[in-house]
């Protein structure tokens, strides 16, 4: 079966989505390594999220689709921005969070700030979904990229370490 | 570009300002007008399909203009932004230095204050140069424009000229010539259509 990173470069492929500004992440460096590689795409480093979130929302406004990769501190800097751009726009604005903080995390703050991720979704009232399997993964990009275009709303696809293997601690508890 | 220094930069009037820019514009760019009173003085110039309207998301202008720029290379894009605005994003000065957009242009409306929560000076009130910062990023084409006829010419400079460009303007204390409308999904479903990103029958 395909990694991960290959069957969302395919899906993003697939629905055109070619402009990926991101804050890097390490979980998420395959997907990027490989998006670097593939002339299709145009991928660069932003200094905040919210920075990407302002680009994507500019290049699909001008026809050019994107997706903001960020790992889910970055997410945590992101409501006001969220609220009042694709949300009160109606942008589609589309968002892929590697999911830190759970399951294995040994960062405190990670850990604090992770429980505020899908508060704020839902609070947002923002379309999102985890994937944690690899014979969904494709699915689900394609589906929530496809009903956030064609319903012009902002989107988030959270990447579970049962997807990724997270990044966990080198060293075991009590070792 | 001029040599003008921010100390040596006449204090102009905003709306003034923004009506001369408008009045350059012939080809269809796209503005993108930052929060407050930046996008209301860009509205009240006269509504233009291709002008986008922040509503929120404070510091964002310049990064929404980058992305148009980068969806349509084709297209002259401005981003109008306020000074305390752009003290909240300046990363995104060295994101446009290094994506290098020859169509962006970049005008900082500097007025030293917050003016629409009451004008409280911004903790850049101690001399903070934003066309220093940008020049700084690695932005090479930017000017305190002069006066409003070196404004004028900077504008043309910049709709001549590969950018990226940045223009730093001085502000007196006048406030907004009027007030945007407050509809987003309107302002967005107008500058789709503006930038020919959309087509819909559902016109009146």
């Amino acid at each position: 079966m395909q990694p991960w990173h290959e069957i969302v470069v395919e899906q993003l492929k697939a629905n055109e989505i070619r402009l990926i500004p991101y804050v890097p992440d390490n979980v998420l460096k395959p997907l990027i390594n490989a998006i670097h590689a593939d002339p299709f795409f145009t991928a660069f480093t932003t200094a905040r999220e919210e920075e990407a979130i302002g680009i994507v929302c500019g290049a699909v406004m001008a026809g050019m689709r994107g997706m903001a990769l960020m790992q889910t501190s970055g997410f945590a800097t992101l409501a006001n921005v969220l609220a009042s751009l694709p949300c009160a726009f109606q942008i589609p604005a589309l968002m892929m969070i590697s999911e830190r903080g759970t399951l294995g995390e040994f960062n405190i703050g990670q850990a604090a700030v992770w429980r505020t991720m899908r508060p704020t979704l839902e609070a947002l009232a923002m379309e999102h979904h985890v994937i944690t399997r690899l014979d969904e993964c494709g699915f689900i990009v394609d589906r929530t990229i496809r009903q956030a275009i064609s319903t012009q709303q902002p989107a988030a696809l959270i990447l579970s370490p049962l997807l990724t293997g997270g990044k966990a601690n080198p060293v075991k508890a009590g070792g | 570009m001029s040599v003008t220094t921010a100390h040596n930069a006449k204090r102009m009037y905003r709306f003034d300002l923004t009506k001369r820019l408008v009045a350059k514009l012939h080809r269809d760019e796209a503005v993108i007008g930052g929060i407050g009173h930046s996008n209301f003085d860009l509205f009240t110039a006269g509504h233009r399909p291709q002008n986008f309207y922040m509503l929120g998301s404070m510091g964002l202008a310049i990064p929404i203009a980058l992305g148009v720029a980068i969806a349509q290379p084709q297209r002259k894009v401005f981003a109008i932004e306020g000074d305390g605005s752009l003290l909240m994003q300046l990363g995104c000065l060295s994101t446009v230095a290094t994506q290098a957009p020859k169509n962006l242009v970049i005008l900082v409306m500097d007025n030293g204050t917050y003016q629409i929560t009451g004008g409280q000076a911004t903790p850049a009130a101690g001399g903070t140069d934003y066309v220093a910062i940008a020049r700084g990023c690695g932005i090479q084409s930017a000017a305190w424009a002069a006066d409003e006829a070196d404004f004028e010419r900077l504008v043309e400079h910049c709709l001549a000229a590969d950018g990226p460009h940045l223009i730093g303007l001085k502000l007196d204390e006048q406030g907004p010539a009027g007030q945007t409308e407050r509809d987003p999904s309107q302002i967005r479903d107008r500058f789709m259509r503006g930038m020919g990103a959309k087509k819909s029958k559902l016109t009146t």
